[in-house]
């Protein structure tokens, strides 16, 4: 689960690490209305005003503006409120802009990079930093990589003072500074594991003309594995930065990815899933989305999923591709019966069924005098698919 | 012969009261695995439908005591697992085979340091893996029993249905399998290919090895270059992921492209480099380890 950076900060602010003053707005009026407020709390005219996506990248797509007055900030607020933003990150479709984050401007003296994640090879979290902070870590990481100096943190005794004064000293920070850092560690290492997160990310983390260490941006991404520990994230969940198939997915429990596709493909399984999509593709096809619909299903969830691939305007044919192991081929066929004479079916549906209770299901399928493409195994599923598609088109012309 | 399950195993069921637990310990009976107890907190004396002779207790202590078992699976639920993980190894049980799906990756972390630390020769197969199988001797976890057969080729893999996948397509070949073992798609887990390699490199009954890894981490490029130098058996590959779109994470905690790594085409390049014939499609893998026996 992600979450903004203004979510991130007051995060930050509960566990005691230092961030600049700001206000979240939802609307312009707010935002406008903030402005002075932050101004007359910070003791200076300068604000910045900040986009408020979960995709990074902002700045190199013109959503964050340092405004020096008023009149600049409120025209940065009108001019970045509801924009179509394109990052990086967010693909050229970009992202419509609905909530800022107008935040106090700073006397930066330096811009760090400050990263904590899992590093799966030892197992460990790992806490890196560099002191070629600001918008292309990417490229220092490919380029540089003797840059990112990197910490971890030993299960058995959790994060050390000693190792926030071991990057103090690499990064070149000064003793005053240094000590900032060793607070400033201390409490964000604490946030990560507390909160079970899978990725926290500052870009850029600053030291000030005072001597100050603050969390200029904030990325925090959670396990979703472990949201059961924390009920209060989901009054932070944004169903606009979510595409809806994927959302109806999360009601159910589905393992549900959209993609550029028009082949939409129900599996059990994730790595049967991401093979499914491989082969399609192999055979010249583009799958619509990743669905896993997960090993102990009832009928009703295979419904549920299907109805999800179907509501997809994209999606011209549907391969089902299923191995039972606890998954039963039996319940697969009634749930995509059911779905069926629900819905309807407008488009060519290619099921290949295998493993528990295969002969039952197949049997199911018959009887229900759908129009339903049977498949001998995975490859012959994955051309009959893309060649229903390709009739299709055919056809259309 | 076979690696880590076989005749001499004698297993515990950890969660077997609960439904999932008791469906897979009747399929294991019924394939003819010696199951020695089960355990739930508080279920300790009671009987479990289709299960009665088993005893069940309330700890692994007592399944190791009084019912000799030496191997776990553990059915119990996220919440709970990782306790139930350590309470194996504290128990003296050598294998540990944790089917549960969608341990945090927080407990996790702590689990493997405090087995490297208190319980160095304890072997954890997952989590949230299929199992581990030594066809025509003993089923652990979540298979269709049916579709293996005892045979020479090892299979190791992260994957739960792709696993059935080769195993159903080797079968259909006549090739069968001496064990099949699934390490789970999650970021930390306790054996990796490594491991598993290792033991299919040293168990005479096994003649070839078919390894599934898919995107996310680098364990694959680790296993091409320890098979390059330990492994003088044939090998064959299949990397699930390859169409994945970076930073989606594809339903497994571990499938996940990110900051550039972890991509299918990395992996399949270093596999290749190290002599391994990689299968340029799920439905070829069975083919494709035939072609080099």
């Amino acid at each position: 689960m992600k979450i903004h950076e203004y979510q991130g900060k007051e995060l930050f602010r509960k566990y005691g690490v230092p961030v600049p003053f700001g206000i979240p707005a939802l609307t312009v009026e707010d935002a406008l209305a903030a402005i002075p407020q932050v101004q007359k709390e910070s003791g200076s005219d300068v604000v910045v005003v900040k986009a408020q996506i979960h995709a990074g990248g902002r700045g190199k797509g013109g959503g964050v503006k340092v405004a020096k007055t008023r009149a600049d900030a409120e025209e940065a607020v009108r001019r970045i409120f509801g924009m179509n933003l394109v990052t990086p990150q967010t693909g050229p479709e970009g992202k419509k802009v609905q909530r800022l984050f107008v935040e106090q401007g700073l006397a930066i003296e330096h811009e760090y990079y400050l990263g904590m994640l899992l590093d799966r090879a030892t197992g460990r979290v790992t806490v890196m930093a560099s002191s070629e902070g600001g918008m292309d870590i990417e490229e220092v990481a490919a380029t540089h990589p003797e840059k990112i100096l990197k910490e971890q943190i030993n299960p058995a005794v959790g994060w050390q003072d000693y190792q926030a004064r071991r990057l103090g000293k690499r990064l070149g920070l000064g003793a005053g500074p240094t000590r900032e850092l060793v607070t400033f560690l201390r409490a964000l290492t604490r946030c990560y594991d507390e909160m079970d997160c899978s990725l926290l990310e500052i870009n850029p983390l600053v030291t000030t003309k005072d001597g100050k260490v603050l969390a200029l941006d904030a990325k925090l991404n959670f396990d979703d594995n472990a949201l059961y520990r924390h009920p209060e994230l989901a009054a932070w969940r944004d169903p606009s930065e979510e595409d809806p198939q994927e959302a109806a997915a999360k009601e159910w429990d589905l393992s549900y990815i959209a993609l550029d596709g028009n082949i939409g493909c129900m599996v059990n399984g994730a790595g049967l899933a991401m093979a499914t999509m491989d082969i399609i593709k192999y055979y010249g096809g583009q799958p619509a989305n990743f669905l896993d619909v997960g090993g102990g299903a009832t009928a009703a969830k295979v419904t549920a999923a299907f109805k999800i691939i179907t509501s997809d305007p994209q999606v011209k044919a549907i391969f089902v591709n299923i191995f039972g192991g606890i998954m039963k081929c039996d319940t697969i066929a009634s749930g995509v019966i059911a779905a069926v004479k629900e819905v309807g079916l407008a488009v060519p549906l290619v099921v290949r069924l295998e493993g528990t209770n295969v002969e039952l299901g197949k049997q199911l399928l018959a009887e229900s005098g759908l129009d339903i493409v049977a498949a001998a195994d995975m490859a012959d599923g994955a051309q009959k698919v893309v060649a229903a598609v390709a009739a299709r088109k055919g056809g259309a012309q | 012969m076979s690696v880590l399950v076989g005749y001499d195993t004698r297993l515990v069921v950890q969660g077997m009261s609960g439904a999932t637990g008791a469906f897979h310990a009747r399929g294991a009976v019924e394939y003819g695995t010696r199951v020695v107890a089960g355990v739930t907190p508080g279920k300790g004396g009671t009987k479990v439908e289709g299960l009665e002779p088993i005893p069940m207790y309330d700890t692994v202590d007592e399944a190791v005591r009084l019912a000799g078992a030496n191997t776990s699976v553990v059915f119990v639920p996220p919440a709970g697992a990782a306790d139930a993980i350590l309470e194996a190894a504290a128990a003296g049980i050598e294998l540990v085979i944790a089917i549960t799906e969608g341990i945090p990756v927080r407990d996790m972390v702590r689990v493997k340091a405090a087995l490297e630390r208190d319980y160095p020769g304890v072997t954890l197969v997952g989590p949230n893996c299929p199992g581990v199988i030594t066809p025509g001797q003993c089923k652990i976890g979540i298979m269709p029993g049916y579709i293996h057969k005892p045979g020479p080729i090892g299979v190791v893999s992260r994957s739960g249905t792709l696993t059935y996948e080769i195993v159903h397509q080797l079968s259909t070949l006549g090739l069968g399998q001496s064990t099949a073992i699934g390490i789970g798609g999650d970021p930390v887990k306790g054996m990796d290919f490594i491991e598993a390699l290792a033991l299919f490199a040293d168990d005479p009954g096994t003649s070839a090895i078919f390894m599934i890894g898919e995107i996310g981490g680098s364990s694959e490029e680790e296993a091409a270059a320890f098979i390059k130098d330990h492994v003088k058996k044939p090998v064959a590959a299949f990397i699930g992921g390859q169409t994945a779109p970076p930073g989606k994470r594809m339903g497994h905690a571990g499938a996940i492209i990110s900051g550039g790594k972890g991509a299918a085409k990395d992996k399949i390049e270093a596999l290749q480099a190290a002599g391994i014939k990689v299968s340029p499609t799920p439905a070829e893998m069975g083919r494709t380890l035939a072609s080099i026996l």
